[in-house]
């Protein structure tokens, strides 16, 4: 399988699910008002990874906003990946957020408290330039 | 004649009284938004597009405004919950059967106050909906922002809410990201539709 990649735009993130390193990127806003449209094909891209994937896999989360109908799809995309790690490869999310938002680092605990991969909480500094 | 004459006068009068007061109107208006602090104010019908520029709005006057980042995003994230429900709720009701307006307007604001803001809302709705949507706002107020917490954390894990994330998702992460209680009316129009005020605050 090849990898997917979307750019982001004013309402959904960018997208980047490497297949060849395991590395998977979602970055930007999540606000559409239909998210399941949005999320449909990266769910069924992890479900076509689960299949075989990396011995590791990493996650990455860098939201600025997410509004509630993203919210239920995020959790199917981190299910998904629960269920790769279930069947004993290695998973991690790592949770991106800004200095002042602890808003969004309580969005990212809410998630760790819900699924059952280990999460890492990244505060953004500047100096990465990101 | 003697009836014509006076009717046509008047008629013309009320004609005119009515022009003037279109005019004087305007400025009442705005007048009220400004002794309101009204930064923002939108009536109509929501289109995605509309809320991408309503947002792109919202988010430019903040940077204006606003030097704390966690208000700046909080207002976003209200007022986007608010247009999304305005929106939302208009298919739903679209799609019903009854005499719904097949299009109904919703209103939003967003009033600049001395301690914050406030993102006032409102829509018509289905009267056999706001028995529900009482209750569902009614617990939501009678919890502290730990329990706020909790009940955001298992109504998203248990999956039950509908394919736009309704079931009230929306309203308990709008009453989280205002960490006020949430003040709300209904007013009933007819015996099918009530109209539904939401006001919350966000503290600066």
């Amino acid at each position: 399988m090849g990898p997917l990649r979307l750019e982001g735009t004013p309402k959904t993130p960018h997208i980047d699910l490497d297949p060849n390193t395991g590395m998977l990127e979602i970055k930007g806003r999540s606000i559409p008002e239909n998210s399941i449209d949005f999320y449909k094909p990266l769910i069924d891209w992890i479900d076509g990874y689960s299949r075989s994937p990396q011995s590791k896999t990493a996650l990455h989360v860098q939201l600025e906003y997410f509004n509630t109908s993203s919210s239920k799809c995020i959790l199917d995309v981190f299910k998904k990946l629960e269920a790769i790690r279930a069947a004993g490869n290695e998973v991690t999310i790592l949770w991106h957020y800004e200095e002042d938002d602890e808003d969004m680092l309580e969005a990212g605990e809410d998630y760790a408290g819900i699924i059952n991969v280990p999460f890492k909480m990244i505060l953004i500094e500047e100096v990465n330039g990101q | 004649m003697i009836i014509r004459a006076p009717f046509s006068l008047l008629h013309l009068c009320s004609k005119e009284y009515f022009r003037l007061g279109m005019i004087d109107r305007i400025h009442d208006l705005y007048d009220e938004l400004e002794r309101q602090r009204i930064m923002l104010s939108f009536k109509g019908s929501l289109t995605t597009e509309l809320i991408t520029a309503l947002l792109g709005m919202v988010e430019h006057k903040m940077e204006l405004i606003e030097p704390d980042g966690r208000s700046r995003k909080r207002v976003f994230n209200v007022v986007m919950e608010c247009l999304q429900n305005l929106y939302h709720h208009k298919t739903v009701i679209g799609q019903g059967e009854g005499s719904m307006d097949p299009d109904p307007h919703g209103v939003v604001m967003i009033a600049h106050l001395d301690n914050g803001y406030s993102v006032l809302s409102g829509n018509l709705m289905a009267g056999g909906d706001v028995e529900r949507l009482k209750q569902h706002l009614d617990r939501i107020n009678a919890l502290n922002s730990e329990e706020l917490r909790d009940l955001y954390k298992t109504t998203l894990a248990d999956g039950r809410y509908g394919t736009r994330g309704g079931g009230g998702l929306g309203m308990i992460d709008i009453a989280r990201k205002s960490g006020a209680k949430l003040e709300y009316g209904f007013v009933p129009i007819d015996k099918d539709s009530a109209f539904f005020s939401l006001n919350v605050n966000v503290t600066s």
